[in-house]
């Protein structure tokens, strides 16, 4: 993606030692952001790997090909890849490349930090996946890491606590450098509430970085000092509770499925506008529905673990407070839809993939709002119910909008208009594909199917194969999605500077590509 | 608008990969020394040794542009906060420590003890335990020890920081009337009373592991104790570093009454240790 | 976007129509047979509708939004952007239907709690990979692990199919038997690592966790097998420690309980019996698949950097008395679990001889039943 810094640079591979620094040293948004997406387009395709193992060994029942704890090594890191590798990345791309053009700055805050964040997580994930090639293997606990068990982990143990250190040391710069940036940076004229709703929700989701983080790099550590240094923080003999281990891990886990998800509802929330040619509706509620989505974040956590036994007073305050979030994500959508609600719209692939978002987050948000009442949780909690749910709000939640978002700004990226045509190919071949490999999870979750078992009763084979056969062309669909994104890059048909009729903001005022400093001069905002 | 009311946006940053070098062989070696090799503890120094030479190149190149007058008022305003978000994530850190703490006194310990929903824990499992703060829990992890008094070295140390804290505050006021005495001597002070600190809290470590039989491995009691003042011991050293280099940089005659950001980080850093310190005097020492 | 509909329409209809199927197909949570399960199954079913409804009318507005509000048939944009009142109501109408959602909730969630007035316990413990029932007051306590012919054919390469495997997967050694009719207590905890205890037809699941005691109840109506796993990640065997519960009615369950006794005596009486080191190490070797093979493999191999292995280790051709030791008490602070508890002596006995004199080993002594019996 050289051309979009510089026009003369087309030929980028040239001699490696100059052509190699000028990423490694570099401190400009835009090329920090291309590392941090292409290094998220890696990890997605590692973590995609390792789904495609888990789904061929459930192709059928019994044991064909891989050892169960070999299986269990690839559930965790598919996870941790998945989560802290793919999508973090790719929304902290995003941001890099987004935010300092759509407030109007001419770059991020502090640029060196900016190089640090993204240079920290290469050594981070080379540290997680080399435990596969250790004594013991890699973690294969569940990427929540629930001690005891996790504690019985090889070698790779404390390479995956020490990895995970690496990747909070990362969010949390990264975090400080987009709040720094959305309240230092923005364009004179540039008010909070006239910020695009991809920067407020992504303000926010800094906020919830910096917040959980931390506390996530503290629970790993007593991990660490409980398997090395005798603490006795999770062992009921000294007096600690392996389930405190989970309060803390949720305590961090809740508000990060947020982190994963609301720069998302920004990437929506300039799409639909875009396409339905007709402003977003809402505007300030939904920045209000944000906020109070991440305030309820910080005192849901225990609904994750409704089945430890806990008191039945949390257990009912856990569920009032869950089923409370249904209202501003309801909100949300409704917005949404009254946006598009007599637009004038047109179906390109960004629009299909957002579409393709509400829709099927919404279904996930259904799941997710059955999974709150407390006494039903007793029967779905860790069945593969919990499975679809998750991955239908991951994968045709976030994994979409991020989808939605590279077609949306990929012409503005590198100069070229993508082929149209095969983008929408990718989208209806992974909405179908997807919609197989998740959907019938569903009915083996109510049937009875735990999670992350290798093999099954006989009674769950069939909608198993079927699951597995969707994962197998979803999957490919992503490799013709790097096909896509390659032939993008290499050339195309020239892209226009609004590049999109509907398009509002700054970021269409600037050439495709933009000049390596966005904006030398402050914009005037209207 | 002119070049020299631009942002300043810096090129070619070779510390950070330097750093991502360092502190991986750092974690590495230190991950490799846990598993029981022998030699990683090399690894782990020259790990440590870069990091401290990025530490000193990076911060070297700011300091230089500060002291050549490359930054504006803006770029202060990007750095104060960055680094009061950075303090915040260093709160939320300890957060998971109290956290801990709370919960294991709150919940599991009284569970353990059969009180609250923990009746049939105690009767099956834990029988004859009962719960009283401290505990090293109902296997009596660690064996016999004695709880670390709130009054002695403790005490005195609640006074030193604070006293530090004061004058921290002093040097500052120096700075801002440009009395350059009473900075370096404010500092003087604040470093010496944090070292002084760091010096009390390791005789106090050496007291419970020699004559209380108070160790890490103390269940619960020695864990939470150990971690929490440890975590803190530690950020108390980080932030008496900070304040020496910003010592040596005032004796050099860096810093203006209008200039001074990395001096102001350095005292926001040392007033959070502070209170740091007073939720562990009150949750870990005294209730 | 039609198709989509379409597809999430069929299963909602593949749900609808699963009370008939449901025995074939188990599309949709079973009804259960206890109170509780009825009553968790119609929450489900009330949130399920609740589900669908809102869907309906949010999709629909989507859809007829994306057929008539196109470009292509010549739609104008509007430029409305904002309406309150709109806010305020898709705010209230959710929030009271959560309410109405939250009430039932609520109900079911106090009565699952009260574990009250229970007519019997069963403690229920559970280990890496197997279960131990004990029934409080009556002196019978046993391990319930899983059937031999699911064991054969789940093996990596076993070239067994499942299909032909009666209940595979599902299917234990030794089923916990219950009453009919009677509220049994269940207090579940773990001795190494969290599992989890679920039987869905009786309506919920609970984590076992170690050093912690968890409290359930249940109350079956009719007698019946009813068969779960554990559902909490407990490491490498995870997916291989079914439950099974009998039901019986309260006199079968008397009998039943009074035979369990009687077994418990003859096989004390049969521990103190020296048996041939032959016998010994076939017993064993029975032993040995059933309990050591998931971590220390079928040849005594062992996983390295994890789970050492017998063949030439220290302590298998070591001192036996060691050996004995780490057979009965484990290891603290690695998953070598202490079978004390779980096996008897002469398993014990069985098992040490056999990985002393088999798996590539060849000390030649043995330890008889009585030896372990004085150790306890």
């Amino acid at each position: 993606m050289t051309t979009v810094t510089d026009t003369h640079e087309d030929h980028h591979d040239h001699g490696p030692a100059k052509g190699l620094m000028r990423w490694v040293t570099t401190t400009n948004h835009k090329d920090i952001g291309t590392l941090y997406l292409i290094f998220s387009l890696i990890m997605f395709m590692v973590g995609g790997a390792m789904a495609m193992i888990i789904r061929l060994e459930l192709f059928q029942p019994g044991l064909q090909f891989v050892d169960p704890g070999f299986f269990n090594q690839m559930t965790t890191v598919h996870a941790l890849v998945m989560i802290f590798g793919a999508v973090m990345p790719a929304f902290v791309g995003l941001a890099n490349w987004m935010l300092p053009i759509m407030v109007g700055g001419p770059d991020m805050a502090l640029p060196r930090m900016n190089n640090w964040s993204f240079w920290i997580l290469p050594f981070a994930f080379a540290m997680l996946l080399g435990t596969f090639f250790m004594d013991g293997g890699a973690p294969a606990g569940g990427w929540t890491m629930y001690p005891p068990l996790v504690l019985q982990g090889g070698n790779g143990f404390p390479f995956m606590i020490f990895a995970i250190h690496m990747m909070g040391i990362s969010s949390v710069m990264g975090a400080i450098n987009v709040i720094v940036t959305i309240l230092n940076m923005r364009a004179p004229g540039m008010t909070l509430m006239k910020m695009p709703l991809f920067v407020w929700t992504w303000f926010i989701t800094a906020y919830l970085l910096i917040a959980v983080m931390p506390v996530l790099a503290g629970a790993v550590t007593m991990l660490l000092t409980d398997r090395f240094f005798d603490t006795t923080f999770f062992n009921a003999a000294g007096g600690g509770d392996p389930v405190l281990f989970q309060h803390i891990f949720w305590f961090f886990g809740h508000p990060e499925v947020y982190i994963l998800i609301l720069p998302a509802f920004g990437i929506v929330s300039q799409i639909i506008p875009t396409f339905a040619r007709k402003p977003l509706f809402g505007y300030s509620s939904m920045v209000y529905a944000t906020s109070s989505i991440a305030f309820l974040s910080f005192i849901v956590w225990a609904h994750h673990m409704f089945t430890v036994g806990m008191p039945l007073q949390g257990e009912l305050f856990f569920m009032y407070a869950t089923m409370l979030i249904a209202v501003p994500t309801g909100v949300k959508v409704f917005n949404w839809i009254s946006t598009m609600w007599k637009g004038s719209m047109t179906f390109e692939t960004p629009m299909l993939f957002s579409i393709g978002f509400v829709i099927m987050f919404t279904i996930g948000g259904f799941s997710g709002l059955m999974l709150a009442i407390a006494p039903a949780d007793f029967q779905y909690h860790d069945t593969y119910f919990v499975v679809a749910h998750f991955h239908y709000v991951l994968v045709t939640g976030a994994i979409y909008a991020i989808m939605a978002s590279v077609y949306y700004w990929i012409p503005k990226w590198t100069g070229h208009m993508y082929n149209e045509k095969m983008g929408q190919w990718h989208f209806w071949i992974s909405t179908v594909s997807v919609n197989v490999l998740f959907f019938p999870q569903h009915f083996l979750g109510l049937a009875g199917m735990p999670r992350r078992i290798p093999d099954y009763s006989v009674q769950f084979a069939e909608f198993n194969m079927w699951s597995s056969i969707g994962s197998f062309v979803f999957g490919l669909s992503q490799v013709f999605f790097c096909y896509i994104v390659y032939k993008t890059i290499k050339g195309g048909e020239k892209a226009t500077d609004q590049v999109w009729e509907g398009a509002e903001g700054l970021e269409w005022t600037l050439p495709s590509p933009p000049p390596y400093h966005s904006f030398t001069q402050a914009p005037e905002i209207k | 608008m002119s070049s020299e009311n631009a942002y300043y946006i810096p090129h070619d940053a070779k510390w950070p990969i330097v750093g991502s070098i360092g502190l991986t062989l750092l974690l590495g070696g230190f991950a490799n020394q846990l598993n029981g090799s022998t030699s990683a503890s090399n690894v782990m120094i020259v790990g440590f040794l870069i990091l401290v030479y990025m530490m000193f190149g990076w911060f070297g190149e700011v300091i230089d542009e500060s002291e050549s007058g490359t930054y504006k008022k803006v770029e202060g305003v990007s750095f104060r906060m960055g680094m009061v978000w950075f303090i915040f994530s260093e709160v939320m850190f300890f957060a998971a420590f109290f956290g801990a703490l709370f919960y294991i006194r709150i919940f599991s310990l009284p569970w353990l003890g059969g009180e609250g929903s923990g009746a049939s824990t105690n009767e099956f499992l834990w029988g004859g335990y009962e719960n009283v703060w401290p505990s090293n829990g109902p296997g009596e992890v660690g064996g016999e020890y004695e709880k670390m008094g709130a009054w002695g070295l403790p005490a005195i140390n609640t006074l030193l920081l604070l006293t530090s804290g004061v004058t921290c505050t002093w040097a500052h006021w120096g700075l801002v009337a440009n009395k350059r005495k009473q900075l370096i001597w404010g500092l003087v002070a604040t470093v010496v009373l944090g070292f002084v600190f760091v010096g009390l809290q390791a005789l106090e470590y050496s007291h419970g592991y020699n004559e209380l039989n108070l160790t890490l491995g103390s269940g619960v009691y020695g864990s939470t104790f150990y971690m929490l003042t440890g975590f803190h011991g530690f950020h108390v050293t980080v932030g008496a570093i900070m304040l020496t280099v910003m010592l040596f940089r005032s004796i050099k005659g860096h810093f203006t009454p209008e200039n001074h950001f990395a001096f102001e980080a350095a005292a926001w850093y040392w007033h959070f240790v502070d209170v740091v310190w007073l939720g562990l005097f009150i949750f870990v020492y005294w209730l | 976007m039609n198709k989509l509909k379409q597809l999430f329409a069929s299963g909602v209809a593949l749900i609808f129509m699963s009370s008939a199927a449901q025995a074939e197909y188990g599309l949709n949570m079973p009804v259960g047979v206890t109170e509780t399960s009825r009553q968790v199954y119609d929450l489900h079913m009330l949130i399920l509708w609740v589900c669908v409804a809102i869907g309906v009318v949010v999709f629909g507005a989507m859809i007829y939004s994306m057929i008539y509000h196109r470009k292509s048939r010549g739609a104008v944009a509007s430029h409305f952007h904002e309406s309150m009142t709109a806010e305020l109501v898709w705010t209230v109408v959710p929030f009271i239907i959560l309410i109405v959602m939250a009430i039932p909730a609520t109900k079911v969630l106090i009565d699952m709690h009260d574990t009250s007035e229970a007519d019997m316990t069963v403690k229920v413990t559970g280990y890496q990979w197997k279960w131990r029932y004990e029934y409080i007051g009556e002196d019978v306590s046993f391990f319930s692990s899983l059937d031999a012919a699911s064991n054969a054919a789940r093996q990596v390469g076993s070239d067994i199919d499942p299909a032909t495997v009666e209940n595979y997967l599902l299917d234990v050694d030794h089923p916990l038997v219950l009453p009919v009719g009677k509220k049994v207590r269940i207090l579940l905890t773990a001795a190494d690592v969290i599992h989890a205890w679920w039987v869905p037809d009786f309506g919920w699941k609970r984590d076992a966790i170690p050093g912690f005691v968890n409290e359930a109840w249940v109350k079956v109506d009719e007698p019946g097998v009813y068969r779960g796993q554990c559902a909490e990640l407990c490491g490498r065997d995870h997916g291989f420690m079914p439950i099974v519960v009998v039901v019986k009615s309260v006199a079968d369950y008397e009998a039943w309980l009074a035979a369990q006794k009687g077994a418990a005596v003859a096989a004390k009486l049969a521990a103190i019996e020296d048996l041939d080191p032959r016998e010994l190490k076939q017993k064993g070797k029975k032993v040995y698949r059933a309990n050591c093979v998931a971590c220390h493999m079928k040849k005594g191999e062992g996983i390295l950097g994890v789970f050492p292995a017998i063949t030439g280790s220290a302590v298998a051709t070591g001192d036996i008395n060691n050996h004995i030791n780490m057979v009965m008490n484990g290891k603290a602070g690695t998953a070598m679990a202490g079978f004390k508890a779980q096996l008897s002596d002469v398993e014990l006995a069985a098992v040490v001889t056999y990985q002393r004199n088999s798996l590539g080993n060849k000390v030649g002594d043995a330890v008889q039943p009585a030896a372990i019996a004085a150790l306890r």
